[in-house]
């Protein structure tokens, strides 16, 4: 057996997606959130993970899906960040699967928008498609817009 | 190995990081060659390696990374272009960097070796030539020696010790140098280097103590006063210090010194000390101090072993006689009895440790917060009495835990004095350096993190800033530049401005920069406004030095303090005085700390006031409601005792669903509240929908992800365990613009005189207690000031009292206290003015008539003998003013207590 990997699952809006099982520190149900005023709209807010306030992304919003039905409330992937731990919001919490190599195959070319940058690959699960996600991906494409100093112009 | 010194170790870590992103950044580049961003990163990188090496006397390393700084500076400028084998050799010269600080890790000295030839490809590249043969293979430093033994607890001892001596004579030589007769200090040098001496012969380390003898020999001369101290005296005096330093390093990796004989130096103090070396003064007994560690030169084997002077035995012995009840170092190291010292009673904790008994309590902290509802819910006495005491346990252990990870600036200040001496030598100035406020405390992880800005501010400012003593005298100023760094809380932060006398810096020079490195079009430089041309200092790459020194002139400076600076969620800012020097004020937010903080609500949200930054609550009932807002060409603005304060609305300002007071005569009646804040030293008004409790809360990061999110300076986790931002009172008034409108204009008007003059203003409160008689009390002694109605203050225990924030407040009468004064303070329809005081940590209400105004005037105080309760009087505003002596009152009050408890 080639090396295989274990997976984290979820499913957002009706599409099953994976993240390495490292990557995720832990599952838990949907906490209050506080609202950031002024902050990029992907952040739903920050939410209290056992004394440590942490950042949570409506995953609907950040991979440009439709937005979540109101009164159904979400699930937290805790994730690990270079820095501080992220919250990912979820619909629903899937099984642990450990996957090979030989399922694996890179996003097709005609993948576009969002998906694209987002995108690790898809395993080809017998009747479904698992979408892996690139956990840095998500955290770096959220730009809190900021007033600029002066900055020389482009000369190029 | 957890035997380095603290600096190396970081130094190691903070290295390790950036080796790692330069591999990254380099493999980037060769993808895209010419990213001017990766280059600007990997050249800040480059660059900051030299400059730590330079610190930490790694000279190997530096020559190294000074000249793959070069080759980079070429690329970055696009001179040159990234081509595979200046890939290569790049990547070659971070191999080697990295096998470098392995030894150095594994050793605690730098690694021998030669890498000549890779410094030569580095030039050649440079130069924009190719290298003939292969890139330098990564030159293998020299072996580490022999596997760290392990260092025995009297080694360990001997190295602290030693250590704090040395930072202490870098102190003391900086002292020295301007008051070169000093005796006290001399003698305060002498003695350590003697301590340093004995110890050494003590544990078997021959060369150091032959090298620390050859420095006491010096000394001695000096001490006597048969020699005046020279610039070349000290600096083999310092050039011993770092030597004796890196010996340490050693001798804690491996338990063992240094093979070096040192004898460059030892030559150099039996010149400088007037060769052959003669025998030293027996040493005064009746010299207090020293006798101390003369006895320990008794215990010391004998150091005459080889090339020493026939030194100090038989006053060694003489002294003992005399002084043999002192308590010998090395003696006392041995052995058991010695006066327990601080080094005894503290410990070293890592600092991971204190992060997470610091997470702990805040989680206690959380929980004891929820229970304290039931608590009240329940008739037991004892479930009452035991949530209390749980209560007050709590509390106090968040204090002492917060505590262990505060550090006075001091300490990072201490090294300040080295690094500007040896700075001005190197620029041929003159530099006097002051210091206020170094016991300012901040949170140590910001401590490190303004470490390298700070180095490098001080750089600039000794650099660009100060004037050659010449060209000083051509203008006038006197030949030493000066040098002040400031400290101090403010609004709930940490500002530190470091300010010089110097030349300040020349816009039309920068104007002419900019154009010249195309940054900018002349056309655009003309548009530029000063303020926005003083900001181009801060882009990456720009530079007005005309050559390229050790020291500066990369233009690298500005840029790295700015980003590291806004990575801990700082700001910066720059006055400029042209002719008269800059002032750099850095404000560091509290990222970790427990501040008392109001909590308001805003469009169903809750945020935190950080109380320092508060100045008063108004509130608009009523008629005033409606009428007290007024617009200025769309601008609020409320009168507050005849002045106009400008005023922000948070649901406005942070997009919130919040319905927006009243303005003008609307008919609405609801009232309005409004917090007046401070930001810089403009006052602005809040209106918020909601004013709730003073509590005391944790303040929490809000992480990389919001770092840009302006407004905020922390996060805070409340009683319920919600979490709710805590505002940014400077940042959200910049955001709202008002600040930058009013210091903008300033700016213009009045340039240069404004900082000193305000300086000598001190702000008043003014009221009077019923006669007419106009009072004033200093506001900094002020925390609030309040408005009680009659029924909320009763007597309790023979005083007055009053339910405040749910605690207890003393009440006190002014009248009671001031001689003259015997009208009654009347409460106006049932409602007290109470100026609420500080006093040692808690408070105290003081009733006084009426308030009229806060005041900013620089007094000249009339002092006055006879009349209680007073200590002078003053002209404020062209009127007389009586100052209220609130030290006497208060300590009256405790008289007071002391006697009815």
């Amino acid at each position: 057996m080639a090396a295989t990997q274990i997976f984290a699952t979820f499913i957002v809006d009706g599409l099953l997606f994976g993240l390495p099982a490292v990557e995720v520190l832990e599952l838990t149900n949907c906490r209050e959130m506080t609202r950031v005023p002024l902050a990029p709209s992907t952040v739903e807010g920050l939410m209290n993970l056992r004394g440590q306030i942490i950042p949570a992304i409506d995953l609907r919003r950040r991979l440009e899906l439709s937005p979540r039905p109101a009164g159904k409330l979400p699930m937290n992937v805790v994730m690990r960040t270079a820095d501080e731990p992220v919250s990912l919001l979820v619909d629903q919490v899937g099984e642990v699967l450990e996957l090979g190599e030989e399922t694996f195959e890179a996003a097709p070319e005609t993948v576009r928008g969002v998906a694209r940058e987002l995108l690790r690959g898809v395993h080809k699960l017998p009747g479904r498609l698992l979408l892996l996600l690139d956990p840095q991906r998500i955290i770096d494409g959220i730009v809190v817009e900021n007033r600029k100093p002066v900055r020389p112009p482009q000369t190029s | 190995m957890e035997s380095l010194g603290d600096i190396v170790k970081e130094f190691l870590i903070e290295s390790h990081e950036n080796l790692d992103r330069l591999d990254q950044d380099f493999v980037k580049l060769e993808h895209a060659p010419g990213d001017r961003e990766t280059l600007a990163s990997i050249f800040r990188v480059m660059h900051t390696m030299k400059s730590s090496s330079a610190f930490l006397s790694l000279k190997r390393l530096e020559v190294l990374a000074h000249a793959a700084e070069h080759l980079l500076g070429r690329l970055r400028e696009g001179k040159l272009v990234l081509n595979p084998e200046i890939a290569n050799t790049l990547l070659a010269t971070v191999d080697n960097v990295r096998a470098q600080l392995r030894v150095l890790e594994d050793t605690g000295a730098e690694s021998k070796g030669d890498d000549t030839e890779l410094i030569q490809s580095l030039h050649l590249l440079a130069d924009g030539k190719t290298i003939a043969k292969a890139p330098a293979p990564v030159v293998a430093p020299a072996a580490p020696e022999t596997a760290a033994s392990q260092v025995d607890e009297l080694t360990r001892e001997f190295l602290i010790e030693t250590t704090e001596n040395l930072d202490a004579l870098d102190r003391s030589f900086v002292r020295l140098e301007k008051t070169p007769g000093d005796r006290e200090t001399l003698a305060s040098i002498f003695r350590t280097f003697h301590t340093v001496k004995s110890t050494s012969g003590f544990f078997g380390f021959g060369r150091l103590e032959r090298l620390t003898h050859a420095a006491e020999t010096l000394l001695g001369k000096l001490r006597s006063g048969e020699l005046a101290l020279t610039r070349d005296m000290t600096d083999a005096l310092l050039d011993t210090v770092d030597v004796i330093r890196t010996v340490l390093r050693h001798v804690e990796a491996t338990g063992k010194e240094t093979t070096h004989e040192h004898r460059d130096l030892i030559d150099a103090f039996a010149r400088l000390s007037g060769a052959p070396a003669p025998l030293p003064k027996p040493l005064h007994a009746s010299q207090k101090a020293s006798s101390v560690v003369d006895t320990a030169a008794d215990t010391t084997p004998d150091p005459n072993a080889t090339d020493s002077a026939p030194a100090a035995k038989p006053a060694a012995v003489e002294v003992k006689i005399m002084g043999g009840h002192g308590p010998a170092e090395p003696a006392a190291a041995t052995g058991e009895t010695r006066p327990q010292s601080i080094a005894d009673t503290s410990i070293r904790v890592d600092v991971g440790q204190l992060d997470k008994l610091m997470n702990l309590v805040g989680e206690l902290v959380l929980a004891r917060n929820r229970l304290m509802p039931f608590a009240a819910s329940r008739p037991e006495a004892a479930f009452i009495a035991a949530t209390q005491r749980l209560n007050q346990i709590t509390s106090e252990l968040q204090e002492r835990v917060m505590k262990t990870r505060m550090q006075p600036i001091g300490n990072l200040w201490s090294k300040m004095p080295r690094l500007v001496r040896d700075l001005a030598n190197q620029c041929a100035k003159q530099v006097s350096l002051e210091f206020e406020g170094q016991d300012t405390e901040l949170d140590r992880s910001l401590l490190e993190a303004i470490k390298d800005p700070l180095t490098h501010i001080v750089r600039n400012a000794i650099d660009h800033g100060i004037e050659t003593p010449a060209r000083r005298a051509e203008l006038g100023k006197p030949a030493a530049g000066r040098l002040h760094m400031r400290a101090f809380h403010e609004s709930g932060q940490v500002v530190i401005e470091i300010s010089d006398d110097g030349g300040g810096i020349d816009l039309a020079r920068i104007r002419k920069k900019a154009v010249e490195k195309n940054l900018f079009t002349e056309e655009q430089v003309a548009r530029l406004t000063d303020r926005q041309v003083l900001e181009i200092i801060f882009l990456p790459g720009f530079s007005t030095a005309e050559k390229t020194t050790n020291v500066s002139g990369r233009g690298v400076g500005m840029d790295v303090v700015k980003t590291n600076i806004e990575n801990i969620g700082g700001t910066l800012d720059l006055q400029n005085r042209p002719g008269q020097g800059t002032t750099l004020r850095l404000r560091i937010p509290l990222t970790l700390a427990i501040i008392p903080a109001l909590l308001v609500s805003c469009g169903g949200e809750k945020f935190a006031i950080p109380q320092t930054g508060l100045v008063e609550l108004v509130r608009l009932d009523g008629d005033q409601a409606g009428a007290g807002i007024e617009m200025i060409y769309g601008a609020p603005v409320v009168r507050l005792r005849g002045k106009l304060l400008p005023l922000v609305f948070l649901g406005n300002e942070l997009k919130l669903n919040s319905t927006p007071p009243p303005i003008g005569n609307g008919s609405a009646r609801a009232p309005v509240n409004i917090i007046v804040l401070q930001a810089e030293s403009h006052h602005y008004g809040v209106v918020v929908d909601e004013v709730h409790d003073t509590e005391e809360i944790v303040v929490k990061p809000l992480g990389r992800l919001l770092k840009g999110v302006p407004c905020f300076a922390g996060g805070t986790i409340l009683g319920d365990g919600r979490v709710s931002l805590i505002l940014d009172v400077v940042g959200l008034a910049l955001h709202s613009g008002i600040v930058e409108k009013i210091r903008d204009r300033g700016l213009g008007e009045e340039p240069a005189a404004a900082p000193v003059a305000a300086s000598n203003e001190q702000s008043l409160l003014l009221f009077d207690l019923g006669a007419g008689e106009r009072m004033a009390i200093p506001l900094e002694l002020i925390a609030r000031l309040e408005r009680l109605p009659q029924e909320d203050i009763v007597v309790s225990g023979g005083g007055e009292v009053a339910r405040y924030h749910g605690e207890i407040l003393p009440i006190l009468r002014a009248n009671d206290f001031v001689a003259g004064e015997r009208l009654p303070a009347v409460a106006q329809h049932g409602i007290y003015d109470v100026v609420v005081l500080n006093d040692r940590g808690r408070r105290v209400g003081l009733v006084v008539g009426r308030i009229h105004d806060i005041v900013s005037e620089s007094l000249k105080l009339q002092p006055w003998a006879g009349r209680r309760g007073l200590i002078g009087s003053a002209i404020v505003q062209n009127e007389v003013t009586a100052l209220l002596d609130v030290p006497g009152i208060l300590r009256e009050l405790q008289t007071e207590e002391t006697q009815t408890s």
